[in-house]
């Protein structure tokens, strides 16, 4: 039996925190550590010396003050007495506001255009190329000035809307007779209920109950039918043979809600011209119309390629082996195709949903007041807080993003392929 | 067997028929209508609204087209020349603002009897990136790429001629101390000796030296002010630039990224996460508002630098992601054949793994590139004269172009089109040919 030679004692030389692959790790990491530590703290001094010299102080309190400034698309109630702390609420929910309805709008039209430049029709494939090939390759601000400048120079005035006495009809006439595009708000139809419960008073906004008693049912019709679609995959388990259940899912899933809408006495109230304006419906205020086109318009150029390249990721053999399993079209597709693809689709098109999110900024564009608009904008303005204000908008920013990366995480996770 | 088949049937016919024509209704334009076109209730459907489309938008807007006028000195004389030639109520273009201000579209304020600077250093941009990107320019031509943003920046900004020499001088001093102390050193201390001294170079001797230099024998180009870039100068000087530095920062996160170092590793990703989760606008609020908070006291320099400096770190982070996507694709044996051969980090990185990883991220830098190129435009909430809002804005600012929107927006509409999407088909082609090769 042999043994190896123990490796010759030597004690602990300097030269080995570099050469030494055991030690050298540690000497750059705490290098680094130096360097990086170093730069902050350097930063930092900085930023001290600067506030001294400039006679400021760094604190948030500027938040309680009276921001004395209107902002005039909040969505929840706001004047100019309430503080800043409340126009950052009301700027962030406004980025939200729109980012969500941007990013359901670039869907739909991502969607249709992805799935239409797949098509064998050679027209629409070419029209739905040169949309997607327009939109990507131009900077999303002329988009939304382009938007603002069709708003604000090419719509008509409310007045055009008004019905002429003599000749009888109007200069203008509204799409669908539901929605005025005019030259200082788009006029939309807006929800209105006969009979109200009342409204609940909490910090943010009140909550109307009607639609608190609509949101509730549905949640429930929703877990009601989950809970009936086991009990199904379960009978067909035992028994192998599914009970219907389409008819089913539909009567839970609409008829309560429907039934409530109209116990409340729901009705749409459509704009209506008194006057030099429209009242009845919603106005929305046109910066917020251009930006919400703008984005969506952008962003679903983007979506429509991930759209499609994800369909074109699901080879043709899985469709043909899902045939010969004998499953039905419809099945095919929702069984086999669909849950592959969308593993292809979903994490780029979240990240595309991040950055039409990051890129509701751009109201500035259209002076439209979200979360930079308020807190980077008049706010900072006015209380000349640059370093707290910017500070807090990129902290703010940064937590959207990553609880929208955390959802990505979690999704990608669930639909990860099991691999050995 | 063939032979009792010939007895048995009278007639064998033993040559060919000549070929026929398909049908008039399975070949030519007819079928191609017919498959492409009309090929059921849907697509039929899904044609005459696309038909409907086209004729809606060509009826709408081609009037407006052919109407333009180029000769004219304001928009109000543009609409009397229109309504002159066309009658009452004819809409058309005004072309004539793009005549008059193109030089303020593409090279915002810089003096014309310059603009072969900027000119040149245009051209001089494809000869520099030319052999990273096409394999048919000679390989001779690299020794250009690094010599050229020193050259650039000079060409653009002017100034003294000793000043771009020195800086590159500087680093062909630290490139030079790494590559005669590194066979004796090794390669770390070489390059901490070096790096340490070209910084020492950089903050104690460069200044002085230029001054000297320039004393003894001046030469140089007439300098030009930041405050004169602007239009198409500016994005692609700012997209170009940022992506350029922004490379090797890239490079050097993403390593940091996919390193073994708990600490290193965690620093790159808080870097990178942050970065890219706060809009451009924000960053580039920092760099005009906060940038003087964070230097010492006094310190304040250029607007175009410190708008690059952000940006750089913007197009950083996005850099890293996808070089990381790079070397996450390269397959694990590449690097287990790199440490059997018993190179060490930086040599295996540098023969090995980076050529074959950058080589995959090419097409992601183009579109990073793409990206950052549109999002130049923004540079104009700080103050910048970008060429989609910032000179328009300015132009109309003149009494004779108020008022005038939709002909600067397609102009530079236009221009942004064509140069982005020659770059998203170069890699498109890119992805093709690398595609080919791996396989």
């Amino acid at each position: 039996m042999t043994s190896a030679p123990d490796a010759p004692e030597q004690g602990f030389r300097l030269s080995q925190l570099i050469y030494d692959t055991r030690y050298r790790s540690l000497t750059i990491q705490a290098i680094v550590f130096i360097l990086v530590m170093g730069g902050a703290a350097w930063l930092v001094d900085n930023v001290i010396q600067n506030l001294n010299d400039l006679g400021k102080d760094f604190n948030f309190s500027f938040l309680g003050q009276r921001a004395g400034y209107d902002i005039g698309n909040a969505i929840i109630p706001y004047n100019n007495d309430m503080s800043h702390g409340r126009a950052l609420l009301v700027g962030l929910i406004n980025t939200l506001w729109v980012s969500f309805l941007g990013c359901v709008a670039a869907t739909i039209i991502g969607i249709f255009v992805g799935v239409l430049r797949l098509s064998k029709n050679w027209l629409v494939a070419r029209l739905m190329t040169v949309y997607v090939e327009v939109f990507r390759n131009i900077p999303v601000l002329l988009w939304i000035l382009v938007a603002i400048a069709l708003l604000t120079d090419v719509a008509p005035s409310p007045n055009a809307y008004k019905v002429n006495q003599q000749t009888g009809e109007a200069q203008a006439s509204m799409l669908l007779d539901s929605v005025a595009f005019t030259n200082r708000y788009t006029a939309i139809p807006s929800v209105h209920f006969d009979r109200s419960l009342g409204s609940l008073d909490t910090a943010l906004a009140p909550i109307s109950l009607n639609f608190l008693a609509l949101v509730i049912v549905l949640i429930a019709s929703i877990w009601v039918n989950k809970r009936m679609l086991t009990h199904a995959a379960k009978v067909q388990e035992s028994t192998g043979v599914r009970p219907t259940m389409w008819w089913k899912s539909a009567l839970v899933l609409i008829a309560p809600v429907v039934i409530l809408a109209i116990a409340l006495g729901i009705n749409p109230e459509e704009p209506q011209i008194k006057g030099f304006n429209f009242t009845g419906g919603t106005n929305v205020s046109n910066s917020f119309v251009a930006l919400w086109l703008g984005l969506s318009l952008y962003t679903a150029a983007f979506i429509a390629e991930i759209v499609r390249a994800g369909i074109l990721a699901i080879s043709k053999g899985q469709t043909e082996a899902a045939f010969a399993l004998g499953l039905r079209a419809n099945r095919t597709m929702s069984l086999v195709i669909l849950p592959q693809a969308l593993r292809v689709i979903i994490p780029p098109l979240i990240s595309q949903y991040l950055n039409l999110t990051k890129n509701s900024s751009l109201a500035i564009a259209v002076g439209y007041l979200e979360l930079r608009g308020t807190l980077g904008g008049i706010t900072l303005n006015q209380t000349g807080r640059e370093l707290e204000a910017i500070t807090l908008m990129m902290l703010i920013y940064l937590a959207i993003s990553l609880s929208i990366s955390g959802v990505m995480n979690v999704y990608n996770n669930r639909v990860k392929l099991k691999e050995r | 067997m063939s032979d009792t088949q010939a007895h048995s049937v009278a007639y064998v016919r033993d040559t060919m028929l000549p070929q026929q024509p398909a049908p008039a209704g399975q070949s030519g334009a007819v079928q191609w209508l017919r498959e492409n076109l009309f090929s059921g209730w849907l697509n039929t459907l899904l044609t005459l609204l696309g038909v409907a489309l086209i004729y809606t938008l060509v009826m709408h807007f081609l009037p407006w087209f052919l109407h333009g006028v180029w000769d004219a000195n304001s928009i109000k004389e543009c609409r009397t020349i229109i309504t002159d030639r066309y009658g009452e109520g004819a809409t058309g273009a005004c072309w004539a603002v793009i005549r008059e201000r193109w030089h303020q579209f593409i090279f915002g304020f810089y003096p014309p009897e310059l603009y072969w600077r900027p000119i040149l250093t245009f051209l001089l941009l494809f000869v520099a990136v030319g052999p990273l990107l096409f394999t048919w320019v000679p390989r001779v031509l690299a020794w250009f790429t690094p010599v050229y943003p020193f050259l650039a920046v000079w060409l653009l900004w002017g100034g003294s001629g000793w000043t771009p020499l020195m800086i590159f001088a500087g680093f062909v001093l630290g490139a030079a101390i790494l590559l005669v102390l590194s066979p004796r050193l090794g390669s770390i201390m070489a390059f901490s000796i070096g790096a340490f001294v070209a910084i020492l170079y950089f903050l104690f001797v460069v200044g002085p030296l230029i001054d000297g230099l320039q004393a003894i024998l001046p030469w140089g180009l007439e300098s030009v002010d930041s405050a004169k870039f602007g239009g198409f100068l500016l994005a692609i000087t700012l997209g170009v630039g940022g992506i350029m530095m922004s490379l090797p920062l890239g490079i050097v996160l993403a390593l940091g990224r996919q390193s073994d170092m708990p600490l290193v590793k965690g620093f790159s990703v808080v870097f990178i996460e942050f970065i890219r989760g706060v809009p451009l606008i924000t960053l580039l609020f920092v760099a005009s508002l906060l940038l003087n908070y964070f230097l010492p006291p006094g310190t304040n320099f250029d607007i175009i630098l410190r708008v690059m400096i952000l940006v750089t770190f913007f197009a950083a982070a996005y850099i890293a992601e996808v070089i990381r996507g790079g070397l996450a694709a390269l397959p694990r044996g590449q690097y287990e054949a790199a440490d059997a051969l018993g190179l060490d980090y930086w040599k295996a990185q540098r023969l090995i793994i980076l050529p074959q990883a950058l080589k995959i991220s090419i097409p992601g830098i183009v579109s990073t590139f793409i990206g950052m190129f549109k999002d130049t435009t923004l540079v104009v909430f700080v103050g910048l004269f970008d060429p989609l809002k910032g000179i328009p804005d300015f132009i109309r600012a003149d009494f004779n172009w108020k008022g005038i929107y939709w002909e600067p927006f397609i102009f530079v509409g236009a221009i942004f089109f064509i140069l982005n999407f020659a770059m998203s088909r170069y890699s498109m082609s890119l992805e093709r040919r690398l595609q080919r090769d791996n396989h």
